[in-house]
């Protein structure tokens, strides 16, 4: 299990990474917290010539919190992000959604764009960044800048919009207004810290009357991609939201899946697992949404 | 199979050698390698500190955990050249300089934490770090903080044990109730 030979480049700036990928070509790979890309090069399932680090460039691992949007640099730690208390108070999902990331082990070196460009299906940060449809933010030399939409950048199983020349540099949220916000993230796995069979996260915002001015439900694990499913529960908005109301989207979302089948699940049991995980998140999120309204109050 | 070798001898014969060097358990050492070669491998074989154990090479059981910068890191997922510059805790560092075991280590031993120890290290370095942050850790708190690490042998519960039994002792001695065993070196 020893990774073939390659050489191995530090970059100290994003315009330094995207340069050595230019001039590279596709025989250079980026390593960020090698979490994912050093065991496939141990198995060498990939073969990069030229490792080039940008686990240690600082720009790439700013947090910035401002009135309505959050942007994460593409190299921010998962550590570092699920410790934060800025970002844990803009975006509470973030850091509910990396309990389920990893280990401790692998949380203290993983980051966030590695885990977007990884692209497993059923990754958790994909997932939250499908949900609140995140501006992924590329940077090659050849053509500058581009902004792609998280719920078009995942295409298929470990497969992304991404080109070979260029980097992730940082993940824009937003953050939704006003007061009774609640998230919730749940998933369904052989053992905690590994990938799971199924994901589900929803973020929900009510009126002081209580009634549901917005909603977002996402599922992972049961498609190539994460799902955003939230046009399943748009009934939902200025309506009270109940268990009958919650238990019928979620009927009527596991009833439209195709859940992929493996030796860990039948595609049956992902779309079972779909269902109730559907019902949980919408309720803690309801939950935790009204807490905060009574908070106000 | 000798077309295989030849791959191998050349893939070696071709590799630029890096200088490398790290704070490990205090000290400043350093060596050369080649930009493939595992922290672990570098430890190991170049260091010759071969506390630390080395199972799947990749990422899965722990049993090659390390602090890098005083926080658990899988030493199998980072090469030797990423962590120049840096500080490696590693079980060696755990004991007293005269090889007197540290609270942790004894409760492994009070508790048969550990029956043919390839885990051990390992899950020493994950408790020493949940240790190092939380003195009083539930019961979930430690199996959380473990559950990155397999153990083959002994079911987990004598290991969950061992340092439930060392946190109360370092408690213990921190309220001045004093166990008669020193501390674990920071
Ligand atoms: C035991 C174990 C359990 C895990 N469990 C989970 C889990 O439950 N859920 C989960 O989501 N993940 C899990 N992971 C993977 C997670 O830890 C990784 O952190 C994550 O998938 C990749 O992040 P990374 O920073 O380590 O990326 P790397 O491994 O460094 O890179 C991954 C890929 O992204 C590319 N890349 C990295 N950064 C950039 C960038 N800025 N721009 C362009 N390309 C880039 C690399 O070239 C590579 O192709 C687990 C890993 C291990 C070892
Ligand atoms: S040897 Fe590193 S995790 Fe198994
Ligand atoms: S004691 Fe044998 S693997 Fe844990």
């Amino acid at each position: 299990m020893k990774p073939a030979p390659f050489e191995y480049l530090r970059a100290a700036s994003v315009e330094e990474a995207c340069a050595l990928l230019a001039a590279h070509g596709p025989d250079a790979k980026l390593i960020a917290g090698g979490q994912s890309l050093v065991p496939m090069m141990a198995m060498r399932l990939v073969r990069p010539a030229w490792l080039i680090d940008v686990g240690d460039i600082d720009a790439l691992a700013q947090i910035s919190i401002e009135p309505d949007t959050v942007t994460l640099g593409a190299c921010a730690r998962q550590y570092v992000l699920a410790a934060h208390g800025g970002l844990g108070a803009a975006l509470p999902i973030i850091a509910q959604a990396l309990i389920w990331v990893g280990h401790e082990q692998t949380r203290n070196r993983g980051t966030l764009g590695g885990s977007l460009v990884h692209a497993d299906p059923s990754a958790e940060l994909p997932l939250v960044a499908v949900m609140l449809d995140a501006r992924i933010g590329l940077q090659s030399r050849a053509r500058g800048r581009r902004v792609v939409s998280a719920r078009e950048f995942f295409t298929g199983p470990m497969s992304t919009v991404i080109e070979a020349d260029e980097c992730l540099v940082e993940v824009r949220l937003d953050q939704w207004s006003g007061q009774g916000l609640g998230s919730a993230f749940d998933e369904v796995a052989i053992r905690h810290g590994d990938f799971a069979l199924a994901s589900g996260c929803a973020q929900i915002a009510l009126d002081p009357d209580g009634r549901v001015r917005r909603v977002a439900l996402a599922l992972g694990g049961v498609a190539g991609v994460p799902l955003d499913v939230s046009g399943y529960a748009a009934s939902l908005v200025g309506q009270f939201i109940d268990d009958t109301a919650t238990e019928a989207i979620a009927r009527s979302v596991a009833a439209a899946l195709d859940p992929p089948a493996d030796l860990h699940a039948s595609s049956e049991y992902r779309r079972a697992l779909a269902l109730t995980l559907c019902v949980r998140v919408l309720r803690t999120a309801t939950a935790r949404a009204r807490a905060s309204l009574t908070e106000v109050a | 199979m000798s077309d295989r070798m030849n791959e191998v001898s050349v893939e070696r014969a071709r590799e630029r050698l890096h200088e490398v060097r790290l704070q490990v358990n205090g000290a400043w050492r350093s060596g050369q390698c080649a930009a493939r070669t595992s922290l672990v491998d570098f430890l190991r074989e170049t260091l010759r500190l071969t506390g630390t154990h080395v199972g799947c090479e990749h990422g899965i059981c722990g049993a090659c955990s390390v602090m890098l910068d005083g926080r658990p890191v899988r030493s199998c997922l980072m090469f030797a050249v990423q962590a120049d510059g840096h500080s490696i805790t590693t079980v060696e560092g755990l004991a007293a300089a005269d090889g007197t075991m540290s609270v942790l280590q004894d409760s492994f031993c009070q508790t048969h934490g550990l029956q043919c120890g390839y885990c051990t290290p390992g899950m020493l370095i994950a408790a020493q770090a949940l240790l190092e942050r939380n003195r009083c850790p539930t019961e979930f708190e430690i199996r959380d903080a473990i559950g990155g690490n397999l153990c083959r042998c002994t079911g987990y519960q004598q290991i969950v044990d061992a340092i439930r039994l060392a946190a109360a002792r370092l408690n213990a001695a921190a309220t001045g109730a004093g166990s008669g065993v020193s501390a674990p070196a920071a």
